[in-house]
């Protein structure tokens, strides 16, 4: 109900000179300094940068909602040509939901709990268009079968925690787009959900956008994501855009030692770990109010020059190319930096060795008892059901070797780790661990000499921590319980030596968690998993908590230690980018059942099992000379109280042959030694697909790299 | 749901069997101290026997206690000794008076704590929230014997408006309830009004919330479509509880204004022995309590859907 008749024909949102700060006892702390964009309608735009570097704070100043202790300090934001702070309540209200919307990082979150889907999406129309409760009705369930939703009729009596969370993001994106909103604020919207879901998701935003002609201000730390999603991205660091333009063009030519740090970071796939590494940019995010005098990166600048850069602070200038006139870019050295060179690239290191057999897994079933009290189950005698959570696991690893398991949320990875660590045991099969079978030994039935040699990095280095002991506390004490050293002063000789092994200052033994950064944590939990000098280490999706930065530091600390301890490594990752840069061999899983394996190199090239595939194509790729083919799975996760009766992915399979596929279990096939493939379809077929991902050789011509 | 009820119900129905075993236990183990309560310290050891004998207490344990329990549910609960007469003579109405008073507590209390603690929660750190977090923690901890008397002394005493006592030998008067019940209010409503509170504020910061203000609904509709039905689960379990608080936690305030309700009675009992007064209230009690936790879980279950479903 925009109140102004004459038809608006602009930009949707011109943002000018924006800064936004927090107001809090130790006094104000500027989120976002001098934020400028335009967007015309129907157009995408992105912000990337790491957590805290005020992404999220743009797009809530935009809906002038910033709590109570934030406010705008200078510029405007300003939509369809008014002015966002001269607004009152009322026609914030107004244009809140219905001309602006927004699409959030937790659907689960964002969606309440005690109310039915339905209630929540019909309150959008009445609200904004007045209509009667049954138009309303209909639009929505017309808006939810529009996301692709099986079953909208039934779907509006359900409460969200009944649906799964793609289908939760969906409802969200309905809710979203219910009123046609001119422009849709997306922060972090696929990062909660698997790598088949957000490919799912992000298919039907760009059509839903395309349909009702919004434009998108698309917010992550995603370069992947941000490359398949927008026309232009602005690029933050520490609260300022450092550099912005067309997508292709920073991409292609990045002109900030910022962005090419980043790129340097993700593991695109001509990364490779021993003759490619990644190199993590040094030091950390400065605090805001830490921030230095004149440009924020140059402390981590290997670039910066004195005198220079740490003046005044530093402007935005036209990098002016020919191809992208808006490419700007805040530093003060960028034409004299040799930009080709600039990628930064750790020095090249020695590949491991992979010694004798240490990990042998043979037929490990893991099945759970559930025990359904419902009134049907009774009368039907279906009381105990059974979760196959892993079914018939064989691989093994050798010394050195860093295998990975890949698959999706409710796959089995995590069940899987417990039966190895002895938290659960397995029902069927042996895990041989040094010749020793280990499958049905709880863990406290084992040695601490066996317990030291099989050991784990957790996901969320927050979580993992005991708050009220300090580091050097925590790290001593696995050190006792390992039997590794008894002595007190030895003890503390270890403790200081792990910290350096993890790069970490030795005055943080006797710091607590609290007072350490979530890259630091993650590395206290590699040191205390490598105080018993393991034989075998699991990480269980040790990066994916972490920023890029951080994510990639971390990476090469794992390999690094690895490398010199001859550490077999268990590397459990949904992220495709990081297991092909990382492992030496690749389990895939899915529904509890292991589909391919076989050295990276097998599995990441044709043939695939279609799930591989379909991961694969699903995986964002921060690259604009990769072609990838487009694979997009439909439907659900089957439950896994209830699997297929034949292949676990014939429900979803894009090369589903038949009935076969439905009724009969998969035969493993075998194209090479140690590279087999769960799947009806014949080895020549497979044989015959064509690869996901196209690396083109040709690098586009770099017009303006120099001027 | 249906399972869940029956279970529910079969645990508050074990529930009161073990208590009832504890209190028989407790109280008729040995037949002689039931004999000298209910005849006195001063009858002859003869007049003792022959009362046990006629009341069945030479009988096995396991015996007396399946008789007693079977009065017991048919409402016989045997005679007082201090009123001579049958228990629940005297027991039913004074139950009744004490649900009269009851009820206008919480008809009053609930809306009023309920209403204030949604208004100082929705916007924490407001003054209206500093204004009802302060004063409801100032009347929750002055004790009811505390506010008796100061409320005594300033309506009844100084003001003359209202009377002392609450007897209603002239039968029911509303002008006698209105002390007992505000005394109980003001005790009582800080905490629900507090825990309402914090509820609500913790409902405020959900994200659940921030897409409802999002959505550019009107606030009203946040708060009263949005935030109050989350906010409500948790004091509601609370609120249940005050009824059990009610019923035994009134000894004071009935006593004090000469009200003829449950808690005066119970306090009557204790201190005349009357052992069979004392065992149908405690029963009566514990009935009250089982059964309002049992309505409890089954009513949270209907405000939480995620319960519901699973």
């Amino acid at each position: 109900m925009p109140d102004s008749v004459t038809p608006y024909d602009g930009p949707v949102l011109e943002i000018e000179d924006l800064c936004l700060s927090y107001y809090t006892r130790a006094g104000e702390i500027p989120a976002v300094v001098d934020f400028s964009a335009t967007l015309a309608p129907g157009e995408s735009i992105g912000l990337v940068g790491e957590s805290g570097c005020g992404k999220s704070t743009v797009a809530m100043a935009i809906m002038r909602y910033m709590g109570s202790n934030g406010d705008i300090v200078s510029g405007t934001v300003k939509f369809k040509g008014r002015d966002m702070a001269t607004l009152s309540d009322e026609e914030l209200r107004q244009i809140r939901g219905s001309e602006i919307a927004m699409i959030y990082q937790e659907p689960m979150a964002a969606l309440n709990p005690s109310l039915t889907i339905g209630s929540q999406l019909i309150e959008v129309p009445m609200t904004h268009d007045g209509v009667s409760k049954e138009e309303a009705s209909k639009r929505a369930i017309a808006m939810l079968a529009d996301v692709h939703l099986p079953d909208p009729e039934r779907l509006m009596e359900a409460y969200p925690h009944q649906i799964s969370g793609g289908q939760q993001q969906r409802v969200v994106i309905a809710m979203a787009l219910l009123s046609s909103p001119s422009l849709l604020l997306l922060d972090e919207p696929t990062t909660a959900l698997d790598v088949t879901v957000e490919a799912g998701i992000v298919e039907l935003i760009a059509e839903l956008s395309r349909k009702y002609n919004s434009s998108l201000l698309y917010i992550s730390h995603n370069l992947g994501l941000m490359l398949e999603v927008c026309d232009r991205i602005c690029v933050m660091y520490s609260g300022e855009v450092v550099e912005e333009g067309h997508i292709d063009s920073i991409f292609s030519w990045p002109k900030h030692p910022y962005t090419h740090g980043l790129f340097g970071c993700i593991p695109l796939p001509h990364a490779d770990k021993n003759a490619r590494p990644l190199k993590a940019i040094r030091g950390q995010l400065p605090l805001p109010h830490e921030r230095p005098q004149g440009c924020y990166f140059g402390p981590r600048c290997d670039f910066f020059k004195a005198g220079t850069c740490d003046q005044e602070s530093v402007r935005m200038s036209e990098v002016n190319t020919d191809d992208d006139p808006a490419h700007r870019v805040r530093c003060k050295l960028w034409n004299s930096i040799d930009h080709d060179a600039a990628i930064p690239m750790g020095d090249a290191k020695p590949p491991a060795e992979i010694g004798e057999t240490v990990l042998e897994i043979d037929g490990m079933q893991k099945y759970y008892e559930v025990r359904d009290t419902s009134f049907a189950a009774m009368i039907s005698g279906k009381g105990v059901r059974q979760v196959k959570a892993n079914e018939k696991i064989t691989f093994r690893a050798g010394r050195g070797e860093t295998v990975a398991i890949v698959g999706e949320s409710g796959c089995g990875k995590s069940t899987f780790a417990k039966v190895l660590m002895g938290l659960e045991q397995a029902t069927d099969g042996e895990v041989r661990m040094n010749g020793i079978d280990i499958g049905g030994m709880p863990v406290q039935s084992r040695s601490p000499k066996q317990l030291g040699s099989l050991q784990m990095v957790f996901q969320n280095p927050n979580d993992t921590l005991n708050p009220s002991l300090t580091i050097g506390a925590q790290i001593g004490r696995v050190i006792k319980k390992f039997g590794v050293e008894t002595d007190p002063v030895k003890i503390q000789e270890r403790v200081l030596h792990l910290l350096d092994v993890v790069k970490l200052p030795r005055d943080f033994a006797i710091r607590k968690p609290r007072q350490l950064s979530g890259g630091q944590k993650q590395r206290i939990g590699i040191a205390r998993a490598f105080a018993g000098n393991p034989a075998m280490v699991i990480a269980d999706e040790p990066i994916s908590a972490l920023d890029v930065s951080v994510a990639a530091a971390v990476t090469e600390l794992l390999t690094d230690i690895q490398r010199e301890n001859q550490t077999t490594l268990l590397f459990i990752s949904h992220d495709l980018s990081a297991v092909r840069y990382l492992a030496d061999r690749v389990v895939v899983m899915y529904l509890g059942m292991l589909v391919e394996r076989g050295t990276t190199d097998e599995v990441f090239s044709p043939p695939y099992h279609p799930y591989t595939e379909a991961l694969l194509s699903a995986v964002p790729i921060a690259d604009p000379q990769v072609e990838k083919r487009r694979i997009v799975l439909e439907g659900n996760l089957p439950s896994a109280l209830n699997p297929p009766k034949g292949c676990p992915f014939s429900t979803r399979c894009q090369r589903r042959i038949g009935e076969i596929c439905d009724n009969e279990p998969p035969p493993v096939q075998f194209n090479a030694d140690r590279h087999g493939i769960a799947c009806h379809i014949p080895m020549e077929e497979l044989r015959k697909v064509e690869p996901v991902i196209k690396v083109s050789d040709k690098k586009p011509d770099p017009a303006g790299a120099t001027p | 749901m249906l399972i869940m009820i029956s279970k529910r119900i079969g645990f508050m129905v074990l529930t009161m069997l073990v208590v009832s075993i504890l209190l028989f236990l407790l109280l008729e183990y040995s037949p002689g101290n039931v004999a000298v309560k209910v005849l006195g310290p001063y009858s002859s050891e003869e007049a003792r026997q022959l009362w046990l004998e006629r009341h069945g207490y030479f009988e096995p344990l396991w015996w007396r206690y399946g008789s007693w329990l079977g009065n017991f549910i048919n409402g016989e609960f045997g005679d007082s000794v201090r009123f001579r007469v049958p228990v629940s003579e005297v027991l039913w109405p004074r139950l009744w008076n004490t649900a009269i008073l009851g009820f206008w507590t919480f008809a009053i209390m609930i809306p009023l704590s309920l209403i204030l603690g949604v208004l100082a929660g929705m916007r924490e750190g407001s003054r209206l929230d500093r204004i009802i977090s302060v004063g409801s923690i100032i009347t929750t901890s002055v004790p009811e014997f505390a506010s008796t008397v100061l409320l005594s002394a300033i309506f009844v005493f100084g003001l003359k408006w209202l009377p002392g006592t609450s007897s209603m030998t002239s039968g029911f008067e509303v002008k006698q309830m209105i002390l007992p019940v505000m005394v109980l209010i003001i005790y009582d409503f800080g905490y629900v009004a507090r825990m309402t509170r914090a509820s609500m504020a913790e409902v405020m910061t959900t994200h659940y919330i921030r897409t409802a203000i999002l959505k550019g609904l009107p606030y009203r509709q946040v708060i009263m479509k949005h935030a109050l039905r989350n906010a409500l689960i948790a004091p509601f379990t609370v609120i249940m509880l005050q009824i059990n608080w009610l019923l035994s936690g009134v000894i004071v305030v009935e006593f004090f204004f000469a009200y003829k309700g449950f808690g005066a009675l119970l306090l009557e009992a204790s201190l005349n022995q009357d052992i069979f007064v004392i065992e149908a209230c405690a029963m009566v009690a514990v009935f009250v309590a089982v059964a309002s936790q049992t309505i409890a879980d089954i009513g949270y279950t209907y405000l939480n859907p995620r319960i519901r479903f699973t």
